[in-house]
């Protein structure tokens, strides 16, 4: 049964091609040259160069971090290609100019681009190595006055909002792969709700990285302004190559009084081979910043790509009463590693925080759960509740847990639970002498597990993140 | 045709051989208890047939209806008609039990060409059958046997028999562990779901069980063979004079 099962588990890749289409890089390697290119490329102005180069000049005197449960070589920023894009680069009017090769790479991905074909009712910006390719139904959401197009765009079109909240939630100098992202970043997407407006549509990005050698650095920058709200989803894969990519992402998340944000990821990057060839290295920097009274960031995500995942989507609970929550499932299996888990600082008065993380290791892979819970000295009244459960399939893979919790005032409530289970061959056998197969059982095993998480996240992502585990784990239990 | 027929079983655990040449014979509409001392073979023999992976078949071979068992996956065991109820039921934490019976339901409905049942529609059949056992249907709800007690997740495993309505059910020391009371409600939900379709085997230590489910054959286990069959009164005999004259006779 269990090496039925390992097959199962150990499902090959379905997102690995490659898209044979010409692409216009920057030559590989990093420095002020390179990137004063990729300003210029992008046409940007001169405040925008300005924030790359001081992140650089700032990014070159911080070390790589190495407290985070995982190990990797060193990496050579040197031989990194900070900027690919798809030829030839010229303003798209309508989708029909798009490369028709692009367009049967998202068709084979799921993500059709033709407006009257998207699932029903989100718009999407699709983002394919450096840059955006297309951005559905934003007349329609203009119309409303909300915004939802590439970064890029945004800089062109609507310099003072970017100007005023870029790097208001992630510094440049916060750490140093935001360091890096904000003197590199290439693209990413831009989304404006202003003032009452409740998005009628969940806004979608999807990532694509294709280009053997080449990072991604994108960068998201969602704004809701008082009393807004919005839904936000994001996916992301990339084909698979034998060398390890960089993905050093970095999202910010503003809202202002009475506004909620949800943000939801679906993370499935080339995780490398078996034996750990290959496989993207995901070191992204996601905060959200409760600026105004009784606002809410809310982060849901699916982890079951990448060779190494180190993220913290984390909520900076300023106003008071704002409310911070993070749902999470992170999956590993071969040689996967993951550090994960969320910050959630307290800073208003009344301000509440939930955090339920489900960790699922299989195969010889590391997972886990690291978080911080602070509670400020003015935090009067704020109240956490954490819940972290992992799950243990096959016996060569390990989980851990790093709760870390400071309480600088005395009536904060903080709560944490946690529980480590594993799914053994009774379990199996359980689900088999009542005629279920393996694999339905292991889907309403982990499903089973991670039931609390998938209930946050939308409809169509939840059957998606249902299918992409039950695949991702055929064959694991032993 | 014979419902199971066993012959000549012989089968191994981490390399020890524990069944050493198994005979049973079972038709349909009868009731069997096999006993025994601990480590003689009884629970061996149930997870054998219901193919738990832990377990390698070294002899013999079962016929099913006819067809070779051991040609058959654990699920297609089960699919066919073949159901154990287990000594140590396990925990699935998450999954609710009614998602859980409706699954294990609608696959098995699904191999027979049956009809699969909606969420509602399968409420109400869980509901009317869940009286066989006298649960509160509040446990439907709950992760399947998560925070059961010992007698609770026995009346658990008789209510899967009673949705399930197998060919064959093994049950495997079912009354271990229950109260005078549980026992009294796992038993009656057995017989009542006794018929000339199907057949029953308990695996027992203990006469009194079969007080409650009157069996029509007694079999006495002793390293790895059945070394002995009779009637019901063989477990009176067994009670009042214990194993070992069976064993000296073996």
């Amino acid at each position: 049964m269990s090496s039925t099962l390992q097959q199962l588990v150990n499902q090959p890749y379905r997102h690995g091609f490659v898209t044979d289409i010409e692409t216009e890089v920057v030559p590989k390697g990093l420095s002020e040259e390179v990137i004063r290119l990729i300003s210029k490329k992008k046409e940007e102005p001169e405040w925008l160069l300005e924030f790359r180069l001081s992140a650089y000049r700032h990014w070159l005197t911080l070390e790589a971090p190495d407290w985070a449960a995982v190990s990797h070589p060193p990496i050579d920023f040197q031989e990194i290609i900070y900027f690919a894009q798809p030829k030839p680069k010229k303003q798209l009017a309508s989708l029909d100019e798009v490369d028709p090769e692009l367009l049967r790479t998202f068709e084979k991905l799921g993500v059709p681009l033709h407006e009257q074909k998207i699932m029903a009712g989100v718009a999407v910006d699709v983002i394919f190595d450096s840059v955006s390719v297309t951005t559905t139904y934003k007349a329609k959401l203009a119309e409303i006055g909300i915004i939802f197009c590439s970064l890029s765009e945004a800089v062109k079109e609507h310099p003072e909002l970017v100007r005023q909240y870029l790097g208001s939630v992630v510094p440049p100098s916060d750490n140093f792969y935001a360091a890096l992202n904000s003197a590199v970043f290439t693209e990413g997407s831009f989304c404006f709700i202003p003032k009452g407006v409740k998005c009628p549509m969940d806004l979608s990005t999807y990532f694509r990285i294709n280009t053997e050698g080449s990072g991604q650095f994108e960068r998201t920058l969602i704004v809701a302004e008082e009393g807004a709200s919005v839904s936000y989803l994001e996916g992301c894969t990339a084909p698979q190559f034998d060398t390890n990519q960089l993905h050093a992402a970095v999202v910010e998340l503003v809202a202002l009084d009475n506004a909620e944000i949800k943000y939801s990821t679906v993370q499935n990057w080339y995780a490398g081979d078996e034996s750990g060839v290959g496989g993207i290295y995901n070191f992204v920097t996601k905060r959200g910043l409760c600026r105004g009274v009784n606002s809410k960031i809310s982060w849901t995500q699916v982890e079951t790509g990448s060779a190494i995942t180190w993220k913290y989507p984390s909520c900076v609970l300023l106003g008071d009463g704002s409310v911070g929550e993070f749902y999470s499932v992170a999956l590993t299996n071969h040689m996967q590693q993951a550090d994960t888990g969320t910050k959630m600082v307290h800073v208003g008065r009344n301000t509440r925080s939930t955090i339920v993380s489900k960790g699922i290791s299989a195969g010889r892979s590391s997972n886990s759960y690291r978080g911080l819970v602070k509670i400020g000295p003015k935090a009067m009244g704020a109240r956490n509740y954490s819940q972290c459960d992992s799950m243990l399939i096959g016996d060569q893979c390990s989980a851990n847990t790093y709760p870390t919790v400071e309480v600088q005032n005395e009536n904060g409530v903080v709560e944490h639970e946690a529980s480590t289970s594993r799914i053994g061959e009774d379990q199996m056998f359980l689900f088999a002498s009542r005629g279920i197969g393996q694999e339905e059982a292991v889907s309403m095993i982990i499903n089973g597990f991670c039931r609390d998480v998938f209930m946050h996240l939308p409809l169509e992502f939840a059957v998606e993140a249902t299918k992409l585990l039950g695949l991702k784990l055929e064959g694991s239990v032993g | 045709m014979k419902l199971l027929q066993v012959k000549g079983l012989k089968a191994s655990v981490d390399g020890v051989q524990i069944l050493k040449g198994v005979d049973l014979e079972i038709g349909y509409g009868e009731v069997h208890a096999i006993m025994g001392l601990n480590g003689s073979g009884k629970s061996t023999l149930s997870k054998v047939l219901a193919g738990h992976p832990a377990y390698t078949v070294t002899g013999g071979e079962v016929l099913f209806e006819g067809k070779n068992l051991f040609e058959l996956a654990p699920e297609e065991r089960a699919r066919a008609g073949l159901f154990l109820a287990f000594q140590y039921p396990v925990e699935v934490p998450g999954v609710s039990n009614s998602a859980f019976l409706r699954l294990a339901y609608n696959t098995q409905q699904a191999s027979k060409g049956g009809e699969e049942l909606d969420p509602l529609e399968f409420d109400d059949l869980v509901r009317e059958r869940i009286k066989v056992v006298e649960m509160d249907p509040a446990f439907l709800d709950r992760s399947v046997n998560e925070g059961f007690s010992g007698g609770e997740k026995k009346r658990n495993e008789i209510l899967q028999m009673a949705i399930l309505s197998p060919k064959l059910a093994i049950l495997d020391e079912t009354d271990s562990g229950l109260d005078i009371d549980a026992l009294r409600i796992v038993a009656n939900g057995v017989n009542s779901l006794r018929s000339e379709h199907n057949a029953i085997v308990m695996v027992t230590h203990y006469q009194r069980l079969l007080n409650y489910i009157v069996p029509d054959f007694v079999h006495v286990m002793h390293a790895g063979r059945i070394v002995k069959t009779g009637g019901k009164e063989l477990a009176l005999e067994l009670e009042e004079r214990g194993y070992d004259w069976v064993r000296a006779a073996a």
